[in-house]
């Protein structure tokens, strides 16, 4: 099974990095675009079929190491 | 004093920091591998050194916060040894879950290089005695993550305990603006666990031990400790 987590700093969290690609953005002179957050994205590939286990598994990495809960959400997206 | 300095994959400054240990204390402290289990018997203090361990893979400290030697470390600190986590040292505390907050990119997106001034908040053992409360010292910084963050009931709690241990702030000991430089809330620049033996801060007191380098502001804090575990 193939996984995704996505983690992204919490609302209200400054996120430099995203101002600083914001800014480029900017004077790339792409319109439109109101604020960047910058987050993380991390592919899993699970061993063996039972769904549940594997959430089980994927909440645990989210919270034991992926993301920092102090400053991070995380989704989970399990094809 | 018995001390141990924690190596991880990527640690930089263990050699200043035994460096710093061995001349308050007269003893080389033990190296420790981050992937041993347990610390030498009787070790008082733990000293989690600067660098870029796991060359700052997923975030600062993250993966060195998990790995096998700090379950031993924060043994250590729940009996009340003393534990020192210098730049690097102070993120693998904040991830391993032993300080609270985290070290967040630092605001102006720079690494900064330099000689900064602090603010001792409080003097007192086990590791600011041999300083006056409200001293300004001249150390050095060099970190890229060290902007200080947590959420507005933490910083309540750590300010209203007095566990701020430093502020950046300029030589003339004024606090704000561009004294502070990575943004870090209220200043912070190291903060102590609730009990007071758990110590992070990013700047390094530890290469500031000879005239050579531009001051000796730092031994202060080895010195401090030298005495409280005697």
């Amino acid at each position: 099974m193939k996984a995704r987590v996505v983690v992204t700093l919490k609302n209200g969290v400054l996120d430099p990095q995203g101002k600083a690609i914001e800014g480029a953005l900017k004077s790339l002179g792409v319109e439109g675009v109101a604020s960047v957050r910058q987050g993380k994205v991390f592919d899993l590939e699970i061993e063996g079929q039972d769904k549940a286990a594997a959430s089980a598994s994927l909440q645990a990495a989210c919270e034991k190491l992926l993301a920092n809960t102090v400053i991070e959400n995380f989704k989970i997206d399990l094809g | 004093m018995k001390a141990a300095v924690i190596l991880f994959p990527g640690s930089n400054r263990e050699g200043d920091a035994a460096r710093a240990l061995k001349q308050a204390t007269g003893r080389q402290p033990d190296i420790v591998w981050h992937a041993d289990h347990d610390l030498p018997t009787g070790t008082d203090l733990v000293v989690l050194p600067g660098g870029f361990s796991y060359g700052d893979y997923l975030r600062c400290g993250a993966i060195a916060g998990r790995a096998p030697i700090m379950d031993a470390v924060r043994k250590h600190a729940s009996r009340g040894g003393y534990v020192l986590g210098i730049c690097n040292g102070f993120q693998i505390l904040c991830e391993s879950g032993l300080l609270p907050g985290v070290l967040m990119r630092n605001a102006n997106l720079h690494f900064v290089c330099k000689m900064q001034h602090l603010k001792v908040e409080r003097a007192a053992a086990p590791f600011t005695s041999a300083y006056r409360s409200g001293e300004v010292i001249k150390v050095c910084i060099a970190h890229g993550e060290g902007n200080y963050e947590a959420d507005d009931a933490t910083i309540e709690t750590i300010e209203k305990d007095g566990r701020v241990a430093f502020r950046y702030c300029d030589e003339n000991g004024a606090l704000g603006g561009g004294a502070n430089p990575n943004g870090s809330r209220n200043d912070i620049a190291g903060i102590y666990s609730e009990r007071f033996n758990v110590l992070g801060l990013m700047p390094h007191p530890e290469n500031l031990i000879d005239p050579m380098v531009g001051g000796v502001d730092g031994r202060g804090m080895f010195a401090s400790l030298a005495a409280a575990a005697g």
